[in-house]
């Protein structure tokens, strides 16, 4: 099961996109209850492209809120293309998933 | 709890690949964060932020649209919604004043891609929300103070 939700509808020319990721989004700066640091750990980037094509990159900072929300619109797409979303962390970690715009 | 199970396992393979790889000294942690501004993300005014991520500072306000509640009763999930009609927009950051690095995010719009976007953040305090927006080269901003009751940054 893929760590990344998303939906792309197409209306009226725009595609409508609504993600959800699971993702801790640590700061670093919180505690355990140790008193020990939680080490950071969050998403640095998301991408989004459609048939190959440069939709969106976003830089995150660590704070945006745990599992994160993301919505952008773009023009250019038809019912039926992909579109691919993929993440990294901070630790490297990652995670891809496609979705056909409806 | 069975698939549970499989993406607990993938995702510790995935991560000891790459510790491998690091290790190895393949990757060393820097490349792996190469495109990441770091210095924007670690910048604490809003000014050295804007300079770091968008190249410069100076900034005029704009026709933007900022989407938020006016009081947040957790500061740990606010949801932002930023909105323009400027045509020509290629980046479009989303800043609040008061947190210790102003930054939260700075999105790069394909061609084709609106001058939209919409996340949670989290605040630290009740601060000013700014959305600055490049276009055509030329830096606009919106800005939104949104009150917070309970921050949202620490434990």
């Amino acid at each position: 099961m893929s760590s990344i939700r998303v939906r792309a509808q197409i209306e009226g020319g725009v595609t409508n996109v609504r993600a959800l990721i699971s993702h801790p989004m640590e700061t670093g700066q919180r505690r355990d209850q140790g008193g020990n640091t939680i080490p950071a750990h969050f998403i640095t980037e998301v991408k989004a492209e459609c048939n190959g094509k440069h939709v969106l990159t976003a830089n995150w900072g660590p704070a945006i809120s745990r599992n994160p929300y993301l919505s952008f619109q773009f023009e250019g797409a038809a019912a039926g293309d992909t579109l691919t979303l993929s993440w990294v962390d901070n630790n490297g970690e990652s995670d891809t998933t496609e979705v056909r715009i409806s | 709890m069975n698939s549970k199970r499989r993406v607990f396992l993938k995702g510790t393979l995935a991560a000891g690949t790459v510790g491998v790889a690091v290790g190895a000294g393949l990757l060393t942690p820097s490349t792996v964060l190469a495109d990441w501004p770091k210095a924007a993300f670690q910048a604490n005014s809003l000014s050295d932020a804007l300079k770091s991520a968008l190249g410069s500072d100076s900034h005029s306000s704009g026709d933007i649209t900022i989407r938020a509640p006016d009081i947040a009763e957790n500061g740990a999930v606010v949801p932002i919604t930023v909105e323009s009609s400027l045509t020509g927009v290629t980046d479009i950051a989303i800043l609040a004043v008061a947190n210790n690095a102003p930054l939260t995010s700075s999105y790069k719009l394909g061609e084709g891609t609106r001058a939209f976007v919409a996340t949670r953040i989290k605040m630290g305090e009740t601060s000013d929300i700014v959305a600055v927006l490049k276009a055509n080269g030329q830096l606009y901003s919106g800005t939104k103070e949104v009150k917070v009751t309970i921050g949202g940054c620490g434990g």
